[in-house]
Parts: structure tokens; C-alpha cells; sequence
């Protein structure tokens, strides 16, 4: 079964960005906020709390990939989610766009999407274990 | 600074809103950031001659080449002339200030100059504009905050310094507040900013910087770092108690500062313990970007306000210095009294530290008959007492009444004006942080850069140094504070100074591309340390004995009774270390 990111414990979330930094460090390699698939915020309305908005691996047929006029964006093996492949990649944004939680980042630099690739190291890098790799339940 | 081999400098003009960049490869060589390029930069432009508030005064803000790329790397370093002390003036914030300063692609900010009216600076990435802050002016530091919240883009990673009415009103030790939680507390930035109109900066970037060649380096180290960070027991206390795990054992060894530093010991201690607010208040934790510790504790002040059980609640983040400063200090006993002192001085965007000495000495001058409530709008101040205590702080903060206008000059030039200055608990024209431990740590506060504990940890001299001879106690001021120098410089937040040794900031140094030798930091540190003495006696530093308060000789310590005899024979040892670099 494939692995998918979950943030189960957000309420032990201490705002520090460290996910979104091993994110920028250890998958994109260049270091900003809008590098990270990832994403921490503080949110507002009558519960105002630390989120983190990140890819939920749609099931198939997943709207990312259905978007991608390429194979930049492919299924996944298992279901759940996409596997990304920056070589293919036009940077057309459409992935942006058809993503329906809006957690598909753009690197302006690069012209290409930030996407979340499940490798799990956001998760090894939170100090309070709000996050984890789980295994993706398949419909 | 990464890799490019320059400090990028971007000076603003406040008068004109006319901004440049200045890329320079000196800085980098030589002064390495934070402390090093923040001096640097001061005592290339500020004028000697000049009050600390005249507008064409600088201030510097810089970061350092690990700054967010390392754990813990988190602060900025601010460089100005101190209207509280008149001379050298320094301090650091935490938040997410270096961050997006960094993103933005700034290692350091040139203000210079003072608006026309009250302004608010927007930098984000190329674009950096001068808006008005008409509607702002008079507004408490958090509601400002969240009115720049709503104007300016960049939600989630920006950052918002802003003063309140304190810093708009030029009271000597009105600080700058930095995304709500995290402070330029201490010397006065805040009267600085109000001198030149600025009400707020709001920094957001979307830079991002590719890692450099060798990344496999950096990202081992990165992962050693943060194990250490988070799995030994090296920054422990900072994320469990945090700092006020401190007011216990102090008040055991008798050096917790009390009552004006009559004592060191406080009867209710138990009461504002760390313990007792984790228990009792603490909500939750929160982070500096790129700080896996999250050492800022933040407190629900929950209060009723009508019959029927109706409550209002506030979060308030509370630490060591400031439950001294708002508590033992001023014989305050109970916490929700701590908490509420705490927020109002926060909001009016004073230094708690600073203000609590200024009630402290009050209340003390008005029981002798020093002063009395016809100067201070009717009011009698008493130790413990929460209620007069929150008019007093708004009487400072609005520089009202003849007292209260003294008062938001600082403790020192009040008791200058109406007598009474052997019981100011100031040195070197600041108020002390919350220890009372023996000769180093006043002399540690008289000979800081920054005035403040954290230049030298005098406080941790005393409890450890032996033998505690004249000469150790000196030279382990001078060598703390030169590799501190080296710390600051990297803007590595110095509750992490235990993480980051030398060699470590050597290693991660090396990991992205700049080379700098063990020996050759400590040399760096040595020669920033010297230099930024040369500026503070520029700008009118001295180290006297004069300048130190009888109270200091007569409060027991738990290294006994302090004798002037003996602080006169280290001052010595220090003049004649300082005239073998200086001459």
C-alpha cells in the first residue's frame, strides 16, 4: 500500500517551519517558504490554530494528473496520489489549478510545481511528532 | 551572503523612501553578520555628536551567513545609539524577522533619516515602500500588528516589527516588538523607530536560494545539529520549563532579585515558580522559524470581568526575566498579577525588564519620602500591589505627570533628578536582568555591550568559576564575551550556545562554502569585541565605579557581601586588559 503524509497532532504544533525547511533542504534544494510541499500557518477564525496544509493523495482519478498535459504527473502504484517527474515537467500551472485544496506550490525561479513526493522527511524533522507517514487505505 | 561572497545591505532613507543596495565584500571577510556587521555598519554612519534621537542617527539590522539554513539560527542583531544610556546600543529578535529578511535576499537593513509623518515600511523582495501610518498612531503593539496583518501580502511567512504608543512617545526604553511574541527589548530601539516616524516594518520574500555545491555536507551536518538540538540534554530547559525554571533555585541560593534588590530572596517565590505557571497557565509553545526548541511559553491570563461568569482571556508569553522583572522585583506574589503587569507593558511596547526596575526604584523612593503620589497623578505605589502598579506602567508609557515623565527616562536619570541614586538597580544605565549572583554579574552588566547578562553570563560565572580569583573573574568576561561575539555574529540564537561550540560553527561554517578556521573565529571575535569597545567609547562608554549603585554593596549575594574595595581592583584588571589592546 502506498504511503501517504497525514498531520494528525497539529495541536502540539509549535509554528517552528522545521517540515517545510527539510522539505526545501532535502527535496527541493533550494531553500524559501514556497519551496516546501508542506505548508504551516497559523489559521484564523473562532479556533485560531497552527495547520498544515498539505497533500491529502487524492484517489484516482486524481485531478493533478488528470491536468498534467504531460506525464510529469503519472498515478501512483498502489492509488493515492501522483509520483512527479521534474524532467517532463512544461511548467503549464495547470496542476496548480485543478488541485481542489489548493496545496500545490510554484516555484517562480524554477517555473515548476512543489509538490509533496511522500518521502517522509517533513515528518522526520518535526520535533513534537505531529506528523507522520501512514499507509494509504486504497478504495 | 551564502555563497556570494558579499554582505547585501539594503539602505533605506526614511525622509526621501529612497532605497539602494550596497553589496559589501568587506563586511563579509572581516566582520562575518549579526553582531559583527550590525557594529560595523553603526559605527560607520552614527554620529557622535548627535542626541540618539535625532533623525539622522542609523540602525542597523543584520543576519548572519547560517541564519535559518542551520537549527536555531534565528536571531538579528540591531545596532543603534541607546537613548536610554546615551551610548552604544544593541539587541536581538527572534520571530520571523531573520527569516524573511533572508527570503527577501537582504543579509542586513540601513535605516537612516525620519519620515515625514508615521509610516510603516513594506519590504518584499525588490519592492521596498514607505506607507503612511496615520490610522496607527497610538496603537497598542498587538492590535498594530494585526491591522498590518490585513495590508500587507505574504501571509504565513512575513514578518511584522512594530512600537507601540511607548516607542511613538520616545520613552527611553520603549522596545520593538517582533510578530507578537518576540522583542528588540532591551536600550531602546523602540524610541528610536518613534524618533524617525516608523511605525512598523513588514518584511516578506519569496527568494528562494539554491543550496550550495557539497549540499550533502550541509544536510548531514543539519541532521547532526538537530539531534543534538533536540535529543541531548544540552537546550533541555529551554523546551521544558523554560527559562523560569530558573526562579526556584535562585531563590534557594538566595539570588533572586527582590523588592528592588533589597533581597535575594522571595517569600512567594513558589508562586510565580516555573513550575507553578506550567501547571497552572501554560497553553501551549511556540517558535522562531527554523527553532525545533519552541522555548516561547505563552500563558492564558484568564480573568473575570462581570458577575454571571463572564471572562475575557488573553495569551501571554512569559519567561525568566520577565517574572522577575514583573513579580519578585516589584513583591508581586501571584500570577494572573505577573501576567497582567507583563501584557500592559507589552502593549504600550516598553522592555518589562527596564520598566520593572523603574517601578522598583519608585516604589522604593516613595517610601522613603523621596517622592510622593502628588508628583505621580495621585498615586501611592506599594510592593505586591498589581492594581497601582497597572496605572503606574500607563503613566510611564503616556509620560504623564512629573514622575512619570522621569520614569519613561529610565530609573537612572529619575533618581538623578530627585535624589536616590544609591538604590537604582541599574548598571551602566540599564536596569539588571533577574539574577543575583556575585561580582560578575554586575560587572558582567557594567561591561557588556549590551548592558544586558547575556552579553558574558556573568550570572553563570559566579554560580561556577574556581577559584573565583580577580583575574578569572575579568578574563572569563572578556573570553565569554569574544566567543559570544562569534555566536551573535552567526545570529545563532545563544540559548543554543551549548549546540554550537567553535568547531561546530567552523563545520557549518565550511558546509556552505565559507572557510573560517577555529582560530580564526576567535581571533574574529576577539577583534569585534575590541573594536565595538573603541565605538562604545566613541559614544561615551566608561566602565566606573561610580556609575554602580550602593544597593550593589549592600544586598548579600550567595558570594557574600559585595566589597566596592574588590570591584575597584577588578575594574582595574579590566582597564589595564582593555589599555594593552587599546593603549
Amino acid at each position: 500500500m502506498p504511503k501517504i503524509l497525514d498531520a494528525p497532532r497539529m495541536a502540539r504544533c509549535i509554528g517552528c517551519e522545521s517540515c517545510m525547511l527539510a522539505c526545501a533542504r532535502m527535496v527541493y534544494q533550494r531553500l524559501s517558504p514556497y519551496t516546501s510541499a508542506i505548508q504551516i500557518r497559523s489559521s484564523g477564525g473562532l479556533m485560531g490554530r497552527m495547520v498544515a496544509n498539505i497533500c491529502t493523495a487524492c484517489a484516482e482519478p486524481v485531478p493533478c494528473v488528470e491536468a498534467c498535459p504531460t506525464d510529469a504527473l503519472t498515478p501512483r502504484e498502489g492509488g493515492r496520489g501522483m509520483t512527479y517527474r521534474k524532467s517532463e515537467c512544461i511548467g503549464c500551472r495547470q496542476c496548480v489549478d485543478a488541485c481542489p485544496i489548493q496545496v500545490i506550490g510554484w516555484d517562480e525561479q524554477e517555473d515548476k510545481p512543489v509538490v509533496c513526493v511522500f518521502c517522509g522527511q517533513c515528518a522526520r524533522f518535526c520535533p513534537h511528532d505531529c506528523l507522520e507517514l501512514v499507509e494509504a487505505e486504497v478504495a | 551572503m551564502l555563497n556570494t561572497g558579499y554582505v547585501r545591505v539594503l539602505l533605506v532613507d526614511l525622509a526621501t523612501g529612497d532605497f539602494r543596495t550596497e553589496d559589501r565584500e568587506d563586511l563579509w571577510r572581516e566582520c562575518l553578520g549579526g553582531t559583527g556587521v550590525a557594529s560595523c555598519l553603526l559605527g560607520e554612519s552614527v554620529h557622535d555628536d548627535r542626541d540618539p534621537l535625532d533623525p539622522a542617527q542609523p540602525v542597523a539590522f543584520a543576519n548572519g551567513p547560517l541564519t535559518t539554513i542551520f537549527p536555531v539560527v534565528t536571531k538579528t542583531v540591531a545596532a543603534f545609539r541607546s537613548p536610554l544610556t546615551g551610548e552604544y546600543g544593541e539587541s536581538h529578535a527572534g520571530g520571523r524577522f531573520a527569516s524573511a529578511l533572508r527570503y527577501a535576499g537582504y543579509d542586513a537593513l540601513l535605516l537612516t533619516g525620519a519620515a515625514k509623518q508615521l509610516s510603516y515600511l513594506v519590504i518584499h523582495d525588490d519592492r521596498v515602500e514607505l506607507r503612511t501610518a496615520a490610522a496607527l498612531r497610538g496603537m497598542d503593539t498587538i492590535e498594530t500588528g494585526r491591522v498590518i496583518r490585513d495590508l500587507v501580502e505574504g501571509a504565513g511567512h512575513r514578518s511584522i516589527l512594530r512600537i507601540g504608543p511607548a516607542g511613538e512617545s520616545r520613552i527611553r526604553f520603549a522596545n520593538a516588538n517582533v510578530d507578537t511574541f518576540r522583542h528588540f527589548g532591551r536600550l531602546g530601539l523602540g524610541a528610536v523607530l518613534g524618533s524617525k516616524n516608523l511605525k512598523a516594518i513588514a518584511v516578506t520574500g519569496q527568494k528562494p536560494f539554491t543550496m550550495p555545491a557539497g549540499s550533502r555536507a550541509y544536510k548531514a551536518l543539519y541532521a547532526e545539529v538537530y539531534d543534538r538540538v533536540l535529543h541531548t540534554d544540552v537546550m533541555k530547559k529551554y523546551h521544558e520549563l523554560g527559562t523560569p525554571v530558573n526562579i526556584l533555585p535562585l531563590n534557594e541560593m538566595g539570588a533572586l532579585p527582590t523588592y528592588n534588590v533589597r533581597q535575594g530572596y522571595f517569600g512567594e517565590a513558589g508562586e510565580i515558580s516555573g513550575e507553578a505557571f506550567a501547571e497552572g497557565e501554560l497553553i501551549t509553545k511556540r517558535a522562531c522559524t527554523g527553532c525545533q526548541i519552541g522555548c516561547i511559553h505563552v500563558a492564558l491570563y484568564r480573568r473575570p470581568f462581570a458577575p454571571g461568569w463572564e471572562y475575557e482571556s488573553t495569551m501571554v508569553a512569559y519567561d525568566h526575566e520577565l517574572v522577575y522583572a514583573a513579580g519578585s522585583l516589584l513583591g508581586i506574589g501571584n500570577r494572573p498579577g505577573v501576567l497582567r503587569l507583563i501584557e500592559e507593558i507589552d502593549r504600550a511596547g516598553m522592555d518589562v525588564i527596564s520598566c520593572g526596575t523603574a517601578l522598583a526604584w519608585a516604589t522604593e523612593a516613595m517610601e522613603r519620602g523621596t517622592v510622593g503620589p502628588d508628583q505621580f497623578a495621585g498615586l501611592d505605589l506599594r510592593w505586591g500591589d498589581v492594581e497601582r502598579y497597572s496605572r503606574a506602567v500607563a503613566l510611564i508609557a503616556a509620560g504623564r505627570s512629573e514622575l512619570g515623565q522621569w520614569l519613561s527616562q529610565g530609573e537612572v536619570a529619575a533618581a538623578r533628578h530627585y535624589g536616590g541614586d544609591g538604590y537604582v538597580a541599574a548598571a551602566g544605565g540599564q536596569g539588571i536582568a533577574g539574577y543575583w549572583t556575585g561580582y560578575a554579574h554586575v560587572l558582567g552588566h557594567l561591561l557588556g555591550a549590551r548592558h544586558s547578562h547575556l552579553d558574558n553570563g556573568g550570572y553563570a560565572i559566579d554560580q561556577k568559576l574556581e577559584p573565583y580569583t580577580d583575574e578569572a573573574i575579568v578574563d572569563r568576561l572578556i573570553e565569554d564575551e569574544a566567543e559570544r561575539i562569534v555566536q551573535t555574529s552567526m545570529s545563532i540564537c545563544l540559548f543554543a550556545r551549548g549546540v554550537y561550540d567553535l568547531g561546530t560553527i567552523s563545520q557549518a561554517l565550511a558546509s556552505i562554502g565559507m572557510e573560517h578556521s577555529v582560530d580564526d573565529l576567535r581571533a574574529i571575535g576577539q577583534r569585534i569585541y575590541w573594536e565595538r569597545i573603541r565605538l562604545r567609547e566613541r559614544l561615551g562608554f566608561k566602565a566606573r565605579l561610580e556609575d554602580l549603585p550602593h544597593r550593589f554593596f549592600e544586598t548579600p549575594t550567595p558570594r557574600g557581601q559585595l566589597q566596592p574595595e574588590r570591584m575597584a581592583r577588578l575594574l582595574q584588571i579590566y582597564q589595564a586588559r582593555r589599555a594593552a589592546v587599546l593603549g
